[in-house]
């Protein structure tokens, strides 16, 4: 085990490359609904039991359900209305089970990437042939099902070995070269894009998807109120918007269907919403989109930047 | 290394559910449902009267609600019983105030015990659904069948005798059911159950037994869940449920009849800082033109013929 995993290097929030977004925009938005499936009977993992009582754990297992059967459309006719391409974390079993979802997504020209096969099987205890064999499948099912070349990594119920972000850029360069496996929402260490060191060398960037602004962390961890949830997603904008008259920065809403679009929840998340695409300099994209972006333009100066500092300041 | 090659198999990815319980379909392609008058909106308050024994098993977990203190925990037991004494006192007050039909859901441990608040109930003649023996009598994965079946037959019928009623209703203590539970409360002549929340309105559900009904009673706005789980007052409790009833109300209009559902416990929203809220609630969604209230099986009726 490791003290710090070595994907990234310390990088202080000032005096960093300017960032501009397309068209002067000062925040780049985002929302990212995970459309997940969890088993009623999923096998034992060593390191994590998948439902607090024994199965059929009928609490969760029930409540995941009812995001599928209702909430998504819910949630999927508010980001129409005001305007949001989903960049949608899948559990990509779900291609096999409900491809109704998934047809609506496409008819949408939302954004796929992959967040495992089940929400319910683990990467703990994985070899790394086995965490490869898995990542593999969840970019061949997403190409399978709706012709996108997966460029987005969310591991499943955010469970990671050592070897995580390189196996997903590894098996992405082998799938589809370049066009794949180049950007994680797995780490939460900044509000802008950050470059990722792994073993193979590949570009590739963390972008920010935000656990504090995650609807489960708030309404399950935190178990915050539907009213004050909506404040606090207007609270997180205000400032991004106001730093990023200086350099770009990045908001994310990582939603799930199963707790944001119940009927009290949703009203809440609608006026926040609108709010934040009311602003006029906001880049309302996706997340390969955002990252794409970044890739091209400012990965390099970020490198620099970060070595020069690293050079001037070193590490004891 | 790593997992057992298992892992990786996926034996139930393909259509539908990884179970054979009930049909995937997404609710806004089903056909409308209309209630009778009209209505938008069907009001199902379900007053959940529960037995929390102090000798609690906790076998195999311990329920919600229940003791968490070494025995003898009195603070819980009697806080539990409070609602049984004085909270469902004020419950039956305001509901009868804002002309609100409940539904009651009675562990028999409960009915048998206090005879008194049984035959008020009964009085009353509003439905009463099966809750189970007492709230410490849990179905439970890998449960027994003979026992568990026992356990049914023992609470079904314990509360037909007790009440009078055909008593065709059931949610199980902390909603939660062996893999047979459907099987055995179909063959126990209930015909509907309120433990599966994975929709917002009824859907039929298979047995070896016959067809039940899950009938959409919500967690979500549960009051224990929001008051006593994610600790908020009762007037965020108040709060989330106009947001839900406002927000169902516009769904209904285009995509027919929806059910609010309140689950609500006398021994929570009875105390005397928190029945305002409930009466406040009560008082809006009573009056309101597009509110039909309702019992379960009054829903449940007019759901299948609709």
């Amino acid at each position: 085990m490791k003290e710090d995993p070595g994907y990234y290097d310390y990088w202080p929030y000032e005096n960093r490359p300017k960032i501009k977004w397309p068209n002067g925009a000062k925040v780049a938005f985002w929302v990212a609904p995970n459309i997940e499936f969890y088993e009623l009977n999923p096998p034992n993992n060593p390191f994590r039991k998948p439902w607090p009582q024994p199965n059929p754990a009928l609490p969760g297992y029930t409540s995941r359900d009812w995001g599928n059967r209702v909430g998504h459309k819910r949630q999927m006719d508010l980001l129409e209305k005001y305007g949001i391409r989903g960049s949608i974390s899948l559990s990509t079993a779900l291609c096999d089970h409900h491809p109704e979802i998934i047809a609506l997504c496409k008819e949408r020209n939302w954004e796929f990437f992959s967040h495992g096969i089940y929400n319910t099987r683990y990467t703990y205890g994985m070899s790394e042939s086995q965490e490869r064999d898995m990542i593999k499948d969840s970019i061949e099912t997403i190409y399978k099902h709706t012709g996108q070349k997966c460029a987005g990594y969310l591991a499943p119920a955010l469970s990671h070995s050592e070897n995580t972000l390189d196996l997903f850029a590894e098996v992405g360069t082998e799938l589809f070269g370049e066009e794949a496996g180049f950007y994680s929402c797995d780490l939460f260490h900044d509000d802008q894009p950050t470059p990722i060191h792994l073993r193979s060398g590949k570009r590739f960037a963390s972008i920010p998807y935000s656990l504090e602004m995650n609807d489960t962390i708030a309404y399950l961890v935190q178990k915050i109120t539907p009213r004050r949830y909506g404040q606090e997603l207007k609270d997180n904008f205000d400032r991004l918007y106001a730093e990023g008259a200086e350099s770009g920065t990045i908001m994310c809403i990582p939603t799930h269907n199963y707790q944001v679009a119940n009927s009290h929840r949703i009203k809440a998340y609608e006026e926040a919403l609108e709010y934040i695409t009311g602003h006029s300099d906001v880049w309302v994209a996706t997340g390969k989109e955002i990252a794409t972006y970044y890739l091209d333009n400012y990965y390099d100066a970020s490198i620099t930047d970060i070595n020069n500092k690293k050079n001037r300041y070193g590490i004891r | 290394m790593g997992l057992d090659k298992s892992y990786l198999d996926y034996p139930e990815r393909s259509y539908g559910m990884d179970h054979q319980r009930y049909d995937w379909n997404m609710l806004h392609e089903r056909k409308k449902i209309q209630w009778p008058n009209n209505k938008k909106i069907a009001l199902w308050v379900n007053v959940g009267v529960q037995f929390f024994p102090l000798n609690q098993q906790g076998i195999p977990f311990k329920v919600p609600g229940g003791m968490t203190k070494p025995y003898p925990d009195l603070r819980h037991y009697s806080l539990r019983d409070y609602g049984n004494r004085v909270g469902i006192y004020r419950f039956f007050k305001a509901l009868d105030k804002y002309k609100v039909t409940p539904t009651f859901a009675m562990n028999t441990r409960l009915a048998e015990r206090i005879p008194y608040l049984t035959e008020t109930i009964k009085e009353r003649g509003n439905e009463i659904l099966c809750h189970g023996y007492h709230m410490d009598k849990l179905h439970y994965g890998g449960q027994n069948i003979d026992e568990e079946k026992e356990l049914v037959k023992q609470a079904v019928d314990g509360l037909r005798e007790l009440t009078g009623q055909a008593i065709t209703g059931w949610i199980s203590p902390a909603k939660n059911e062996s893999e047979n539970t459907p099987d055995i409360l179909a063959q126990n002549g209930i015909n509907y159950f309120c433990d599966w929340v994975n929709d917002e309105m009824p859907y039929n559900f298979k047995t070896k037994n016959g067809i039940l009904t899950a009938m959409p009673l919500t967690t979500e706005l549960d009051d224990q869940f929001i008051i006593l789980n994610n600790l908020h007052s009762a007037e965020a409790w108040a709060n989330q449920v106009e947001d839900a009833f406002q927000y169902l109300l516009k769904e209904a209009t285009s995509q027919g009849g929806r059910i609010l559902s309140l689950n609500i416990h006398p021994w929570v929203l009875g105390q005397p800082h928190r029945i305002k809220y409930l009466e406040y609630i009560l008082d809006i969604l009573g009056s309101h033109e597009a509110v039909w209230s309702a019992s379960a099986t009054e829903i449940l009726k007019a759901w299948k013929n609709s």
